[in-house]
C-alpha cells in the first residue's frame, strides 16, 4: 500500500509534527511498508464480530464522590518550561 | 563477600534476616557491581540512593518516581522529575525495597532492543555485541549482570517477556488489570502492564505479590487471588497445550526450537499431559492487529507531550509552531512512526478499515485463546523466535524489529498473563520458554515455571562473567 507525500504531510499536521523533508520521504516509505503489512486484517470476514476496546469485563467503574486534596499549584508548575504568575506560559495562539 | 551475580533475592533476604550482612553492605555490593559493569552494558539511565532497609531494586524508566528524573528513554522528557510516586514505586518503597536507579528502555517502551532509547542502547551481558531485547532491556540486562537482584519492567506487546528471554531471566507479564498503572508513562493503555523481572520464579512471584492488587487510583485494576510462592516440583494434573502455529512459525531458529522441544518433553516427564493445540488466526493476525491498536492508542497518549506543562519545549513564534517543533525535536524516529501510523489508522476514511477491523480481530484472538483454555491449563512456546541479535541488525528495518514479538503479542491482545523462563542455550545465548494461562492464572504459571526451572537447572550467570 503506497501512501503519498501529501498524505504523510496531512497526517503529520494532524499529529502536530513538523517533519523535515528528509523525514517526510523516509516515513513515506516505511509507513507504506507497515500499512501494507498491517492491512492484512482487512482480508478477514468479520461480519457480526463485536469490537474489543480492552480485555477486561469491567464496565463503569465508579469512585466514591468525596473531595480529596489535589496537586498544589506550585508543585504542578515545577516541571513547566515557562511558568508565569502561577500559570503555564505559552506564546500567542 | 556478597556474590551479586549468583544470589537470589530470597537468599539475600535470608542473609539479612539472620544478620549475616547489613542492608547497607548489600546495597553497596550492587553499587560496586554497577560501577564495574555498567560502563560496558549501559543498563542504568541514572543511579539513585534510595531509602529502605530491604533488598535493592531497579525500576524501568517509564515508572514514575517522586523526586527522581523519569524520562521513558525520551529527550522530550529529559529533566522531568515527577512530584509523586507511581503506585508500584510506592508499594516497593513500603516493603523497604531500596531504589538503585532507573533502567534504560526503548523510547516510550517502543521497541524490542533498547536501540530506540534516546540515551543509547544497553548491551547483553551474555555477549555485549548483542542487544538485551526490549523495550525493558535495561532491567533484564541489569538482573542478568548481577547489578540488581530484581527489577520492574512494563510490557505492552512483549517488553518484559522478550528481554527476559534474551538475557536468561524470569519475566512475568501479569494479567491485564492486576497491577496499577498509576504514575506509569502510558504507551497503549488497553495493553500496558507492569511486571517483575528476576533470577528465579520464586523471586518473581514474591515481587509480583508486592506490586499486584487493586488500586483506587487506577480504575482498570481488579481484585485477585493471593499469590502463592511456588514449591511443587512436578507438573502432575496439569494439561499443557503446544500451539502448533507457534511451534512451527516461520523464523524460529533451529537452536530455539530444539531447546523448547526439550522443555516440552520435560513437561511430560514431570507428569503433565501434553497435547497439540491450535491458535491459527491469533498467530497470523496478532502482529498486524497489535501494530494498528498499539500505535492508535499511542498517538492519543503521546498527544500530551506538547511542550506546555512539562518536558522539552522548542522555541516558536506561536503556539502551533511550539507544538510542532517541540514534538519533532523531542521525539525520536520510533515514536514518530507510531504516532503517524496511529493517527493514520484513526483518521477519517480509514478508521473502519484499520482500527475498527483490528478491534474485531482482537475479539477473535480472545475467543480463540478461550477455546484452547477449555482443554488446557496453560500453553507453551518459545518466547522469542531468535536468541539475542547483533546490535544494529534490525535497526533500519521496522518490520523486522516488529517481528521479534510475533509469539508474545497474541496473548497480550487477550489480556492474558505470560511467564518467560530460561530453558537452555543456543549458540551460547539464552532461550526463553513462554508459559501462557487464562486471566488470573499467575499461580499456575508460577507453579509450572518453578517445577520446570528446578528440573532444567539453567545457570543464570552469563558464562563470560563467571
Amino acid at each position: 500500500m503506497e501512501i503519498s507525500r501529501d498524505e504523510v504531510l496531512h497526517v503529520a499536521k494532524l499529529a502536530r509534527l513538523a517533519l523535515t523533508d528528509e523525514e517526510v520521504e523516509r516515513f513515506r516509505g516505511q509507513l507504506s511498508a507497515i500499512l501494507e503489512a498491517v492491512g492484512k486484517v482487512s482480508e478477514l470476514d468479520l461480519e457480526g464480530v463485536p469490537p474489543t476496546a480492552h480485555p477486561l469485563d469491567l464496565v463503569n467503574v465508579l469512585a466514591e464522590d468525596e473531595p480529596a486534596p489535589c496537586l498544589p499549584r506550585d508543585e504542578a508548575l515545577v516541571n513547566a518550561p515557562d511558568p508565569e504568575d502561577g500559570y503555564f506560559g505559552v506564546p500567542p495562539v | 563477600m556478597i556474590d551479586t551475580l549468583r544470589l537470589t533475592a530470597e537468599e539475600l533476604e535470608g542473609l539479612l534476616t539472620r544478620g549475616e550482612v547489613s542492608s547497607q553492605e548489600v546495597f553497596e555490593a550492587y553499587r560496586a557491581a554497577i560501577d564495574e559493569r555498567d560502563g560496558e552494558l549501559h543498563c542504568f539511565l541514572r543511579l539513585h540512593d534510595g531509602e529502605g532497609e530491604g533488598i535493592p531494586i531497579a525500576l524501568k524508566d517509564v515508572i514514575g518516581t517522586n523526586g527522581v528524573e523519569t524520562t521513558a528513554g525520551s529527550q522530550i522528557l529529559a529533566g522531568y522529575v515527577p512530584v509523586y510516586d507511581s503506585t508500584v514505586a510506592a508499594r516497593c518503597k513500603a516493603r523497604g525495597l531500596r531504589l538503585l536507579g532507573k533502567t534504560n528502555t526503548d523510547e516510550f517502551a517502543m521497541g524490542s532492543s533498547t536501540e530506540n532509547s534516546a540515551f543509547g542502547p544497553s548491551r547483553n551481558p551474555w555477549d555485549p555485541s548483542r542487544v538485551p531485547g526490549g523495550s525493558g532491556g535495561g532491567s533484564a540486562a541489569a538482573v542478568a549482570a548481577g547489578m540488581t537482584p530484581w527489577a520492574l519492567g512494563s510490557d505492552t506487546g512483549g517488553s518484559i517477556k522478550q528481554p527476559s528471554a534474551l538475557c536468561g531471566n524470569v519475566g512475568l507479564r501479569p494479567t491485564y488489570g492486576t497491577v496499577s498503572r498509576y504514575g506509569i508513562v502510558a504507551f497503549a493503555s488497553s495493553l500496558d502492564q507492569v511486571g517483575p523481572v528476576a533470577k528465579t520464579v520464586r523471586d518473581n512471584a514474591f515481587l509480583y505479590s508486592v506490586i499486584a492488587g487493586r488500586d483506587p487510583a487506577d480504575s482498570t485494576t481488579v481484585d485477585l487471588p493471593p499469590t502463592e510462592i511456588p514449591e511443587a516440583e512436578d507438573l502432575k494434573g496439569l494439561r499443557i497445550g503446544v500451539p502448533v502455529e507457534m511451534r512451527d512459525a516461520p523464523g524460529i531458529e533451529p537452536g530455539v526450537a530444539d531447546a523448547v522441544a526439550r522443555a516440552v518433553a520435560l513437561c511430560e516427564e514431570l507428569g503433565a499431559e501434553v497435547e497439540e493445540c491450535s491458535l491459527p488466526r491469533s498467530v497470523e493476525y496478532g502482529l498486524p492487529c497489535y501494530y494498528l491498536i498499539a500505535p492508535a492508542e499511542a498517538s492519543s497518549n503521546l498527544a500530551r507531550y506538547d511542550g506546555v506543562r512539562y518536558g522539552y519545549r522548542a522555541a516558536g513564534d506561536d503556539l502551533t509552531e511550539v507544538y510542532e517543533r517541540t514534538r519533532d525535536e523531542g521525539f525520536g524516529d520510533e515514536p514518530k512512526r507510531r504516532i503517524m501510523l496511529g493517527t493514520y489508522a484513526l483518521s477519517a476514511g480509514y478508521y473502519e478499515a484499520f482500527y475498527g477491523k483490528a478491534q474485531q480481530v482482537r475479539t477473535m484472538i480472545i475467543r480463540e485463546h478461550a477455546e484452547v483454555f477449555e482443554r488446557c491449563d496453560l500453553i507453551v512456546s518459545a518466547t522469542s523466535p531468535t536468541v539475542a541479535f547483533e546490535i544494529g541488525a534490525r535497526a533500519d528495518d521496522p518490520l523486522a524489529m516488529y517481528a521479534s514479538d510475533l509469539l508474545t503479542i497474541p496473548s497480550c491482545m487477550a489480556g492474558l498473563p505470560g511467564l518467560s523462563i530460561p530453558c537452555g542455550l543456543s549458540e551460547g545465548l539464552p532461550v526463553g520458554l513462554q508459559l501462557i494461562g487464562p486471566q488470573l492464572s499467575e499461580n499456575t504459571l508460577f507453579r509450572a515455571g518453578h517445577a520446570l526451572e528446578r528440573a532444567l537447572e539453567f545457570d543464570f550467570v552469563p558464562e563470560r562473567l563467571q
